[in-house]
């Protein structure tokens, strides 16, 4: 609380011993002394901006994840073993199939909302790595993850690898022949490995793909118990840590290095967070009933002996399978040993290179701009070129093998040769990143040197005079156009609340201007 | 920033204190305002928002009570959480107090004594540990790594078997029958000229490591294959290793018109009449190619084995 705040008289809020709220604060101050922290929680400051609700996406998407998730463990069965099945899906009786396959077929259409809460599942996990992905870049963008918030940087870092990991892992549960497919290729990569990798992979999966059947429960496991776990307990750091650092925020009216201004934690942003929370649920139980996802009964059982075309893993695996896809086919065999580098280096080399780099990155910027400072207000992208411009190209890069894990599927849409687009995106890989890198770099020094961007313009309006003349009249300021704005307040502990209008309705008209402070003006006349 | 914190607006109080001696705020503070210009209208909206939620999901509950349909479930129960979430964060954004308030940061870092008194009381206390006790140090050292090593004998080791030859090997031999996925024994007259089978040796239909891509490309021996296998394509048979040598998927696409096969996955190509070759692609290796051969009865066999480990590469692979 700010020390400047002044005095009032003497006289005391009325307040009855009776009173149930202090009866039950008194309570549980007794006996955990949370009186004095517990009202600097309800008192914390969150700022205000758009882009700080995608780290909110993403918690929310686990939230979803788990519950759905613990939904479906009820109903699958992590087995590999064969059986005939005998379910409530016709076309599949009389066939063999492993228990995993035929449990998830079983909860699609045999357990009522199976089917829609099973594709929310696997919307949420989609849901929840793009917008970890998109909150990073965020992150990146506006320098949030500058001293002294490196570690929770990398916090975050971890989280992403733990989501793809989970992900991943999930998608392979079913049993399916795509599933099936993405762990022959995970067994490949895993096989890649100079020295252990033919052990690793042999142990994993109990044998020579495709193993004793043991890689289901082992990845269920895992799947339900060991990565989720250790992702919950980094959420909590993660929480934990932004509790302590405090938000960052853009600068603005009233904000400085030293302060946070924005909406308090109760009443305000607890509304607002929860609706959010619900609004995300909303949207993915929506498309977990309107749009189709992994039909697993139209792909069939995974047998190791068939395949199907167009086969593609999830959206946040494109990037990986685009970069095996282009790759040139070079393996290295000398003294009797072979190192398949085709696979080597853009499935284990270079996504190890990418997560080593992005832990790294706070220390490699803060080493190359020699700048040391402690930063709680935000970057304008464009006001730092060189950082956009790396993080623009990096983004090209991964949109650029990422559509590159599609080569097929386009050189069908276009009518082009398979080999032409395989050439393409091998140049194209290096040569788009350079362009838009180089390219934004030149954006952002244009518009940073722009006077006044970033603020909405005042509009004006144009008046026609009874005499015919026209006159421009600045229009009604509006929020954002730096109009006159409150300054900010510390947070009202005790507030007067009338007893006889306790809605207080009446006295909610537009304040007019020039008072002690308008925050807010009519947006319309 | 010109702004700092001594411009900070004092609060708009009501005069009175309260207990603790923090102030008390006038309910009509421009601070507590609600964003909204017209709380009544917003009020309604809210409300309609949320009554859409209720609906939504009383109509989810009856929906499930006559029996459920998915596409409806998503649109009563997600449109109703949706609704119902919109409203409660509308509620938030347009009747709660919006501020701006304010909180002061606290400077994370210590004083410089504080520094210097954790690192004395790690160093200090540290060097007194190990002081004129390097040996024990070392042997709680060796003994954490030996603990972690052995570790890994259950964690690791117990999970499978060493791969020893299951990597190079397959179930083919000389003499092997050549039989279809329901283990029927294939005839020479069995496939038409540009017909394609996966095959197994009898006794291991379905095995993954032996699956291989029986073509017909012709109805005579194919002469473009490498040297040294001008007896290995009898009538027209050719059959290769169904692994992708780059990440083993199943070279499952014959094109019968290029003689190439075709893996799905990654889109390596190999050429059927000249040994497999990889012309196209990430695959780094020729498929392996089964030496055939047609028996007395008419039926495919194997001249013998894959004469190199089948699927991706790896360390031990010479």
């Amino acid at each position: 609380m700010s020390p400047a705040r002044p005095r009032h008289g003497a006289r005391r809020r009325p307040t009855t011993r009776q009173d149930p709220i202090v009866a039950g604060v008194r309570w549980l101050d007794e006996r955990l002394g949370v009186a004095k922290g517990g009202r600097v929680l309800l008192d914390k400051i969150f700022p205000d901006h758009w882009s700080f609700l995608l780290g909110e996406i993403a918690l929310y998407s686990f939230v979803v994840l788990v519950a759905t998730g613990i939904f479906l463990s009820l109903y699958f069965v992590p087995s590999a073993n064969e059986l005939v099945y005998h379910g409530i899906y016709a076309p599949l009786r009389g066939s063999k199939v492993s228990a995993a396959y035929a449990s998830t077929v079983n909860l699609s259409f045999g357990v009522r909302s199976g089917l829609v809460i099973r594709q929310m599942h696997h919307w949420a996990a989609d849901v929840f790595v793009g917008a970890i992905a998109v909150h990073m870049c965020r992150i990146f963008f506006t320098g949030a993850f500058r001293k002294p918030r490196e570690l929770n940087w990398m916090v975050g870092v971890t989280l992403l690898t733990l989501a793809l990991a989970n992900g991943f892992i999930g998608y392979s549960l079913p049993d399916d022949l795509v599933s099936g497919t993405g762990l022959r290729i995970m067994f490949s990569i895993v096989l890649s490995i100079p020295i252990v990798g033919s052990y690793l992979a042999t142990f994993l999966f109990g044998g020579n793909f495709p193993g004793d059947g043991s890689i289901i429960p082992r990845l269920f496991i895992i799947h339900v118990l060991v990565l989720p776990l250790i992702i919950l307990g980094l959420i909590a750091a993660h929480l934990g840590l932004l509790v302590h650092q405090k938000h960052t925020q853009f600068a603005g009216h009233g904000r400085t290095e030293h302060n946070v201004v924005g909406s308090p934690m109760y009443p305000t942003f607890i509304a607002k967070t929860t609706g959010f929370l619900f609004v995300i649920t909303g949207v993915l139980w929506a498309l977990g009933g309107l749009a189709q996802i992994n039909p697993i009964w139209q792909f069939g059982q995974y047998e190791p002996y068939k395949i199907s075309y167009a086969v593609q893993p999830d959206w946040y695996m494109g990037w990986l399978d685009g970069a095996l896809r282009i790759m040139w086919p070079w393996s290295w065999t000398f003294l009797g040993h072979t190192i398949p580098f085709v696979v080597l280096l853009p499935a284990v080399v270079f996504p190890g290179l990418c997560f080593t780099l992005f832990y790294a990155w706070p220390f490699i910027e803060a080493k190359l701009t020699g700048d040391t400072m402690e930063h709680n207000l935000l970057d304008r992208p464009r006001d730092k070129p060189r950082r956009t411009a790396i993080g623009a190209a990096f983004l090209a890069f991964f949109f650029t093998l990422f559509a590159a894990s599609s080569t097929d599927v386009l050189a069908n849409f276009f009518h082009v040769s398979l080999n032409e687009v395989l050439w393409f995106f091998r140049i194209a890989v290096i040569v788009i990143p350079i362009i838009v890198g180089v390219f934004t770099y030149y954006l952002c020094r244009e518009m940073s040197g722009v006077p006044g961007i970033g603020r909405r313009k005042r509009a004006v309006v144009i008046v026609r005079s009874a005499t015919g003349e026209y006159e421009s009249v600045p229009s009604e300021p509006r929020p954002g156009d730096g109009a006159e704005e409150l300054l900010p307040s510390p947070v009202p502990v005790h507030i007067e609340i009338p007893e006889d209008e306790g809605d207080g309705d009446g006295r909610l008209e537009p304040v007019e201007a020039g008072g002690s402070g308008v925050r807010r003006v009519p947006r319309r006349p | 920033m010109s702004d700092d914190a001594g411009t900070i607006a004092p609060p708009e109080a009501g005069g009175n204190g309260a207990p603790g001696g923090l102030p008390v705020t006038s309910f009509d503070s421009p601070h507590l305002r609600p964003y909204a210009k017209n709380p009544r209208r917003a009020e309604t909206i809210i409300a309609l928002f949320l009554l859409a939620g209720l609906a939504g999901f009383a109509a989810y509950g009856a929906l499930y009570w006559v029996g459920g349909q998915p596409q409806w479930e998503g649109v009563f129960f997600g449109g109703g959480l949706f609704a119902f979430g919109f409203g409660l964060s509308a509620w938030g954004k347009y009747l709660l107090p919006q501020g701006p308030f304010v909180e002061e940061r606290h400077t994370l870092a210590s004083t410089e004594p504080e520094v210097q008194s954790m690192a004395a009381a790690i160093g200090d206390r540290g060097k007194m540990v190990f002081r004129r006790r390097g040996f024990l140090g070392s042997i709680l050292g060796a003994g954490a790594g030996v603990m972690g090593i052995v570790l890994a004998f259950p964690l690791l080791r117990s999970l499978g078997p060493q791969p020893k030859k299951s990597l190079d090997t397959t179930n083919w031999r000389a003499e092997s029958r050549v039989v279809d996925l329901d283990g029927k024994p294939v005839h020479a007259a069995d496939l038409e000229v540009g017909g394609a089978l996966t095959v197994f040796p009898e006794g291991f239909a379905g095995s993954a490591v032996d699956q291989t891509m029986l073509i017909r490309a012709s109805d005579r021996a194919i002469t473009t294959l490498p040297a040294g296998r001008e007896t290995w394509s009898p009538k027209g048979y050719l059959a290769y290793s169904k692994l992708c040598t780059h990440a083993g998927c199943p070279v499952g696409l014959y094109e019968e018109n290029l003689q190439r096969l075709l893996c799905p996955c990654h889109q390596s190509l190999f050429d059927v009449l000249t040994g497999g070759n990889p012309v196209f692609g990430p695959a780094p290796r020729p498929l392996p190619q089964l030496p055939l051969t047609i028996d007395s009865q008419g039926f495919l066999r194997a001249q013998a084995g894959y004469d190199q480990a089948v699927g991706p590469g790896f360390w031990e692979r010479s």
